[in-house]
């Protein structure tokens, strides 16, 4: 249970810029891409303003989401280098208001996708929203070093959703673009966790480095890089996309998969030093980026 | 009740605004947004 006893009072009404801080907005940029991609991909368009409505959706949810991920764990990012100035931890927030917002934004966004777009979109957004917060955030993240393992699956909804946003239905390459986004999320959140070690540790998140230390977690990325890679080329192969997604993705995942090996061999516990653990986090989300540019790219071409 | 300084006040109260100009854009925004997603409904 999240404990009060890290956070000072809020003293202050909290600015605007204190509830945009509240969605995580840099986590929103992949979000939301991923979903507008998912949309963008599928074999049936979508009115320009319904679709911009799915995409604003995907991103309210996505906001409301991190919002009451914030709300349950206001007592480790006071602890943590990296979240400490948060508006709640830094006192620029009271809890209850944190949570009013998280609920009623992820209230809205579910409506409003059901409303104005359709039910099974609204229902994997619901889905994607209660399985950050209850299974990722109150359950997993704690308790277990496999947190991100599993809660990498809230990450993997967004192209579910605007897959089924445009079509109504879900199909095998947006059940694919899943298995991708949810097998990358061990390497890449690993990456980082290597690094930042200390961070996690002074916060008592049982991370994978923490936990199984750094050697584990090294090979443990490179075991979860060769199906990831696999997820990622197979659309080619089995005749979901094209050569440009093929070729292309072929290209990103020889340069992931060369920086996962390089994390993978070295011997590196000098958190200071560990420049290849920064490539690949780095690379990850930019080879994201890509494959999911590369979808909408093979099909528009 | 609790005794702020005319500093605390004063802060308070350019937040408040700030929020409310901000709420009162999102409000316009969705009422734009509504309107629009009404008629491509039709269509």
């Amino acid at each position: 249970m999240a404990s009060k006893a890290y956070l000072p009072a809020a003293t202050v009404t909290a600015d605007w810029r204190d509830f945009l801080a509240l969605t995580k907005p840099r986590v929103l940029t992949l979000v939301v891409f991923t979903g507008l991609c998912g949309l963008l991909a599928a074999p049936q368009s979508i009115n320009p303003v319904l679709g911009f409505t799915a995409v604003l959706c995907i991103a309210l949810g996505a906001g409301a989401a991190g919002a009451l991920n914030q709300w349950y764990e206001a007592d480790l990012d006071a602890l943590m280098r990296r979240t400490a100035d948060r508006p709640l931890p830094a006192g620029r927030m009271d809890r209850q208001t944190a949570l009013h917002f998280g609920v009623g934004l992820g209230a809205f966004s579910v409506i409003l996708m059901g409303l104005a777009v359709n039910v099974l979109a609204a229902a994997i957004l619901a889905v994607s929203i209660l399985f950050y917060v209850v299974v990722y955030t109150v359950w997993l993240k704690r308790r277990t070093s496999q947190n991100i393992v599993i809660g990498g699956a809230a990450g993997a909804f967004p192209a579910l959703i605007g897959w089924a946003a445009a079509t109504g239905h879900v199909g095998a390459l947006p059940l694919m673009l899943f298995a991708l986004v949810f097998l990358w999320t061990p390497p890449h959140f690993w990456a980082l966790a290597l690094y930042i070690n200390s961070d996690y540790s002074r916060a008592g998140v049982p991370m994978l480095p923490a936990v199984a230390g750094n050697r584990v977690t090294r090979i443990q990325i490179m075991l979860y890089t060769v199906p990831m890679l696999v997820a990622a080329i197979a659309p080619w192969p089995l005749g979901l996309t094209g050569k440009i997604y093929g070729v292309g993705t072929m290209l990103l995942s020889i340069i992931f998969g060369l920086l996962a090996l390089r994390v993978g061999l070295s011997r590196e516990d000098d958190q200071a030093r560990m420049k290849p653990e920064r490539q690949l986090f780095g690379f990850s989300i930019l080879y994201l980026f890509g494959v999911f540019g590369l979808v909408v790219l093979d099909k528009v071409i | 009740m609790v005794d702020y300084t005319p500093e605390q006040l004063a802060e308070i109260r350019r937040k408040q605004k700030s929020r409310s100009i901000v709420m009162a854009l999102i409000l316009g925004a969705f009422v734009a947004l509504f309107y629009a997603i009404s008629i491509a409904k039709m269509l």
